[in-house]
């Protein structure tokens, strides 16, 4: 009875959210103000009709109700409960309930944190997103529904793929989806604001926080999914431009670019027509990546189930979106306006540039990823595009805007002085650049690209060290206050964005060091034989049997001792083999240290009872992720600064405390 | 006015090219190598010491290569498989050891059954290299003048024998 009610409960989901859009752009048209308050309501409606249903599919796999469809093709009896739960959203069917979920809780926060707003924008933008969501339920509805019932019942379930059998797999799927769903709503702001004809800073410090709560989401799904590949794949590697990944990368690159463009549109009302576009182009990746996973378009490890019908009806639902958006663009983005002037030395020409190389290194990943289809269509033969080519374009594009980062935040809006700029940066840039020639020595060999790439990383904490004191120096100056009344005083807006740039530099320095100094040796290991690496010896002292709730195999136990004969660390690596899907995996053992990584995983057993073994030393690989969480850090800070709460706008321009 | 529509035209073109790929299927790689003649080459046979299984020895005869090792899991799936085909006496099925060994091949086929009329032993696997396998199990289909008619990569599933195999087969005696 349970999944008829979530059945049922969708269909009702999807009934109201046809009248929210109706009445939204029907009440806007007509300007009733009964209509008009409806959408408010009925977003809420959607949220909980839209979560009960998804608490019957929930059910349904924690009960281990075999006779649904989904369950039977994606749980079993043993697996335990957490991740039959995960399991809700493992399949294709159970995770676009995730995102509809998701997206009926987006469009309830907008009700619900929109009370300054006008109400004809109100309704515009939820008008918009339950547009959205209607395409997502039909489809849902009409190929995918995830209460489909199997009769008669399977014995048992066929169990959740392995891979997916691990916490980091549990949370990735539900922050990626936050994180895409979530810029439908700076999307919405963007088609209100054209259909509307008013776009103007206000509607920037509306769409704001939105958008970079939408940014921190992506930021840690992104984030959890390399380090999950890093510790689950068990040969140490954390990003492998794969498609999917690629459909992950993209949206962030552009909304990375548009969380900056709205910081030049919100204060001084300057690209707001790109701003637009940016928006709309952000959301329409988001979908096309929902659309390349599911499509069987391409191929990936990660892609669900392919099925061309689906691929179908997602493709046409991409061409209505994208296409209206793109045509409304096109038709209204003149009426929108063009902004204040400046100079070619200024923050805004730094953030331009900042946004041009964002995206240009979103439209080269773009071309990567299809290149092998566009190809494949035009009969020209099949080909892959892997990391050679996405490493060629993308360190290039980057170095750039890693450079401006240390720049931009000590210029000056509309116009600044080239020497006033040298003159507060000399300093940062020859303590970076230092710092950049000395490291490498330290770490044992030089090399361009290390130094390179160590010369961004401490340039952005330098100058952003820099800035911060300039700040407090010049508070400070004519008053009475103590520094830390002045730190105080600075906005959290400002700190976001200090954290959130360190952060970029944590992650700089963690790629380039992993990068340059990693170490590996693939070694047969017999009971009791040891192997070095860079001053570590391994020693494989058992092996023993491993029972699991679902999987049997085999748990080694090493030692790791340290160049002084000192015992550094026991590690455990597995190797399991799930019964169900009769499928091998591979559970590294990871020592995980601030400064190094060092990471065991079981190959293959040999004949003679040895093992072939891997053992590598990765220094600073937590750097990577750390810095990742940090950038998330920073979004959440700028998110929580008052400004964003207070009732009554200050005035809009206050220059240089400003990010 | 006109530039504005640039984004709608970029997407109405990638638009085009999703719509193709739907219709394609990104993980069938043809080989090269159908059309032309399989490479020459001279390995021992497993049956008999001292003999030899070469490029030559099925010609005026549709024969089919299959490429296995004892070391190989999917093999063991398609293994039925072959034992049906070569069972059915339609076409002569030979087999290539690929990178692995006497000893260890010949047990196998000895524990799972035989369903080879020779089998071409390739120790270092550069016979493999020449006719382009890159993984275990792989399936050719040569014609009476030594031309690859066919290429399977992986095992061989009964659809592929009866819809795909045999008329060619027929088609070619």
């Amino acid at each position: 009875m349970i999944p008829e009610i979530g059945h049922f409960l969708i269909i009702l989901a999807l009934w109201v959210s046809v009248a929210q859009t109706l009445i939204c752009f029907g009440g806007a048209v007509r300007s009733s103000p009964r209509l008009i308050a409806f959408p408010r309501y009925s977003s809420y409606v959607i949220f909980l009709l839209t979560l009960a249903g998804f608490c019957c599919l929930a059910t349904s796999f924690l009960a281990d109700d075999f006779s649904v469809l989904n369950v039977a093709s994606n749980s079993n009896s043993q697996l335990p409960w957490p991740y039959k739960l995960a399991a809700s959203w493992g399949s294709h069917e159970g995770s676009l309930l995730l995102w509809v979920l998701m997206l009926s809780g987006w469009m309830s926060a907008v009700s619900l944190f929109s009370k300054q707003m006008p109400d004809e924008m109100r309704s515009l933008i939820l008008g918009v997103m339950s547009a959205i969501a209607i395409g997502f339920y039909l489809f849902m509805l009409l190929t995918s529904n995830p209460f489909d019932r199997l009769l008669p019942p399977a014995a048992d379930g066929r169990d959740l793929n392995p891979l997916l059998q691990d916490p980091g797999m549990v949370i990735h799927p539900p922050m990626l989806y936050m994180g895409y769903v979530g810029f439908s709503v700076v999307f919405a702001f963007a088609i209100g604001a054209l259909i509307s004809g008013k776009l103007d800073s206000t509607w920037a410090r509306w769409s704001r926080p939105w958008t970079t709560a939408a940014w921190c989401f992506l930021t840690v799904g992104i984030a959890l999914g390399s380090w999950w590949a890093y510790y689950e794949l068990g040969w140490g590697g954390w990003w492998f431009w794969d498609p999917v990944e690629n459909a992950s990368f993209m949206p962030w690159l552009c909304g990375t670019a548009l969380i900056h463009s709205l910081s030049v549109t919100e204060k001084r009302g300057s690209f707001k027509i790109w701003t637009v576009l940016l928006s709309i182009i952000t959301f329409s990746l988001s979908l096309l990546g929902t659309f390349l996973v599911r499509s069987g378009v391409l191929t990936s490890v990660h892609a669900f189930a392919t099925d061309p019908e689906r691929g179908v009806f997602i493709l046409g639902f991409l061409i209505v979106v994208i296409g209206a958006s793109l045509l409304l663009f096109a038709w209204r983005a003149p009426k929108v306006g063009l902004g204040g002037n400046f100079n070619f030395i200024s923050r805004e020409s730094a953030l331009l540039a900042n946004n041009v190389l964002l995206v240009v290194a979103a439209a080269s990943v773009l071309l990567g990823t299809l290149y092998p289809l566009f190809l494949d269509a035009m009969g020209l033969g099949k080909i892959s595009v892997g990391p050679p080519y996405f490493d060629a374009i993308f360190f290039p594009l980057m170095a750039p805007a890693m450079f401006l980062m240390g720049i931009g935040p000590v210029l000056r809006w509309k116009n600044a002085k080239t020497l006033e700029l040298a003159t507060k940066l000399k300093w940062a840039f020859a303590i970076s650049l230092v710092s950049a020639i000395i490291v490498p020595m330290v770490m044992g060999s030089w090399s361009v690209f290390v130094s390179i790439g160590l010369l961004l990383g401490f340039w952005i904490v330098v100058s952003g060290l820099v800035n911060l004191l300039e700040q407090i120096r010049r508070l400070r100056m004519g008053s009475e206050r103590t520094i830390f009344q002045v730190i105080n005083s600075l906005p959290r807006s400002y700190y976001g964005m200090l954290v959130a740039h360190v952060g970029v530099a944590v992650f700089i320095f963690g790629v380039t060091l992993v990068k340059g100094y990693e170490e590996e040796r693939d070694v047969k290991l017999a009971v009791g034989e040891s192997v070095d690496l860079s001053g570590y010896r391994f020693s494989l002292a058992s092996l023993d049997d491993l029972i699991g709730p679902n999987y049997s195999g085999v748990k080694g136990t090493v030692f790791v001792h340290g160049d002084d004969g000192k015992l550094v660390s026991t590690l455990y690596p597995e190797k399991r083999f799930y019964h169900v899907q009769r499928m091998p995996m591979t559970e590294a053992a990871i020592d995980t240290g601030l400064f190094r990584d060092l990471y065991v995983s079981l190959g293959e057993a040999l004949e003679d009872g040895s093992w072939v073994v891997r053992v590598y030393l990765k220094p600073f690989v937590d750097w990577i992720w750390g810095g990742a969480f940090l950038m998330a850090l920073g979004g959440l800070l700028a998110i929580s600064d008052k400004k964003y709460r207070s009732k009554r706008r200050s005035a809009p321009n206050q220059v240089a405390i400003s990010s | 006015m006109r530039k504005y529509l640039l984004p709608l035209a970029i997407f109405v073109l990638v638009a085009i090219f999703l719509w193709r790929g739907l219709f394609l299927n990104p993980r069938e790689v043809p080989s090269p190598l159908i059309g032309k003649s399989i490479p020459e080459f001279s390995l021992p046979k497993l049956e008999k010491e001292n003999s030899v299984v070469t490029s030559k020895t099925f010609d005026g005869k549709v024969w089919v290569l299959n490429v296995f090792a004892s070391w190989c899991t999917p093999c063991l799936d398609e293994h039925p498989m072959l034992m049906e085909l070569a069972s059915q006496n339609r076409v002569i099925v030979v087999g290539l050891n690929y990178k692995d060994g006497f000893q260890s091949a010949a047990d196998w086929l000895g524990k799972h059954g035989n369903p080879y009329s020779a089998v071409a032993v390739d120790i270092d696997g550069l016979v493999g290299m020449d006719f382009g396998v890159y993984g275990v199990p792989e399936t050719f289909l040569i014609d009476k003048s030594g031309v690859i008619r066919y290429k399977k990569i992986g095992p061989l599933s009964s659809i592929d024998i009866q819809d795909e195999l045999l008329p060619l087969v027929e088609s070619l005696q």
